[in-house]
């Protein structure tokens, strides 16, 4: 398993927006570049791309949790 | 002489100790929100402890030195790499032209402050290199740094040496921001004014160079009395007036706001006082979510802090010999 980490402390999130579906499901396969949810911090959302690429991503951050820059938001195999 | 920019981090912008002088007039003072961090980075490296010098937060930038020189990352715990190879903060470090500064995650703080020996050499705005990226004003451009920027180098000697931790200063945790009440500490009841000290506060993932809003608190409660003519209907609302830096205004009576460097200078919010001048360096450390307090101090405490602090940077200079 490869973890995916916050760059950027602030508030996470896993779709666009509340009535959007999450940008990754766990289970789901993941390039690199995805999109697989938002960090807000500073009055804007910024995009956390995957650095690698694998299958069955599981997150270890919920929706709407609180992050520390570093933080394991999800890991991939 | 030269840094370029490969990529820019969150934001990143050019800071000195500020532009102070024209607040009356609605631009604000700007500069480092540590300005300590500011002034030690400055130090490590041999400029004067005023010299412009990058303020990055949360997330680092990429750099390229065009010429040799000599830099220091001190403030939050940002940890700085040169061509991948980790390097201290609060230490000055050579680098050669073509050598690359990246940076790993954020471990604690906010805000790291980037000195280059020569300083960083946009030009002077009204006083300052300090950038204020609501007003396009200084800086490089009047705006956060992007990819691609080159940013002009002064001449420098270069210093050398490293801060050991017991001459830092970070926020404890929770952090304690010492407040002087103000002119509109009557609009509360005696209750609200002592649950406001009582509580422990979360920084607000909004909070930014202009202000810190702190959440998780109880809402005020105001003494009652018929609106003033001018004022809004919101029992927070006053006739307008002067904003100061480190004032603590509570729209609404929910969430307080601790108006920083690039703050507005006036409005119509009531102000609680103001976060006193020693402890304004802390406010630019604390990330979103951290906890703080709010803790009452006299004007004799506040000087007294204040004394301290100078007394603190004088301690920094001894240490590395200026």
């Amino acid at each position: 398993m490869t973890p995916i980490h916050s760059p950027l402390p602030g508030t996470f999130y896993r779709s666009s927006a509340p009535d959007k579906p999450p940008f990754k499901a766990d289970g789901d396969a993941v390039a690199l570049g995805d999109v697989i949810g938002l960090i807000e911090v500073m009055k804007s959302f910024h995009e956390v791309k995957s650095e690698v690429a694998g299958s069955n991503i599981r997150f270890e951050t919920e929706n709407e949790e609180p992050v520390m820059a570093g933080a394991v938001l999800a890991q991939v195999e | 002489m030269a840094v370029n920019v490969i990529s820019p981090g969150l934001s990143t912008t050019v800071q000195d100790l500020g532009r102070p002088g024209y607040y009356h007039v609605g631009i604000p003072i700007s500069g480092g929100m540590d300005r300590f961090a500011l002034r030690a980075a400055n130090m490590l490296v041999g400029n004067d402890e005023g010299a412009a010098v990058l303020e990055a937060v949360f997330l680092g930038p990429e750099l390229e030195f065009t010429v040799p020189a000599t830099v220091a990352v001190t403030g939050g715990d940002l940890p700085p790499k040169l061509n991948g190879d980790e390097r201290s903060t609060w230490e000055a470090f050579p680098v050669k032209a073509g050598d690359r500064l990246s940076f790993g995650y954020l471990k604690s703080g906010a805000r790291v402050y980037i000195a280059v020996s020569g300083g960083i050499d946009v030009p002077v705005k009204l006083g300052s290199r300090s950038t204020y990226t609501l007003g396009a004003l200084g800086g490089h451009e009047g705006r956060a740094l992007k990819a691609g920027d080159s940013l002009p180098l002064g001449a420098g000697a270069g210093g050398k040496g490293a801060i050991p931790a017991n001459l830092r200063r970070m926020p404890g945790n929770p952090a304690e921001l010492r407040m002087l009440p103000g002119l509109y500490w009557h609009r509360i009841t005696a209750a609200a004014g002592k649950q406001f000290f009582a509580d422990t506060w979360k920084v607000a993932p909004e909070a930014d160079r202009i202000g810190y809003r702190f959440k998780g608190g109880t809402a005020l409660d105001f003494v009652p009395r018929e609106q003033p003519f001018g004022a809004g209907s919101n029992p927070s609302n006053i006739v307008d007036a002067c904003y100061p830096y480190g004032s603590i205004q509570v729209p609404g009576g929910t969430e307080p706001i601790v108006l920083h460097r690039d703050a507005v200078s006036g409005g119509g919010y009531m102000m609680l006082g103001c976060v006193i001048s020693a402890d304004m360096d802390l406010i630019g450390q604390l990330q979103p979510h951290s906890p703080a307090r709010f803790v009452e101090v006299s004007m004799d405490q506040a000087l007294a802090a204040r004394a301290d602090r100078k007394a603190a940077l004088a301690r920094l200079r001894a240490h590395l010999g200026r």
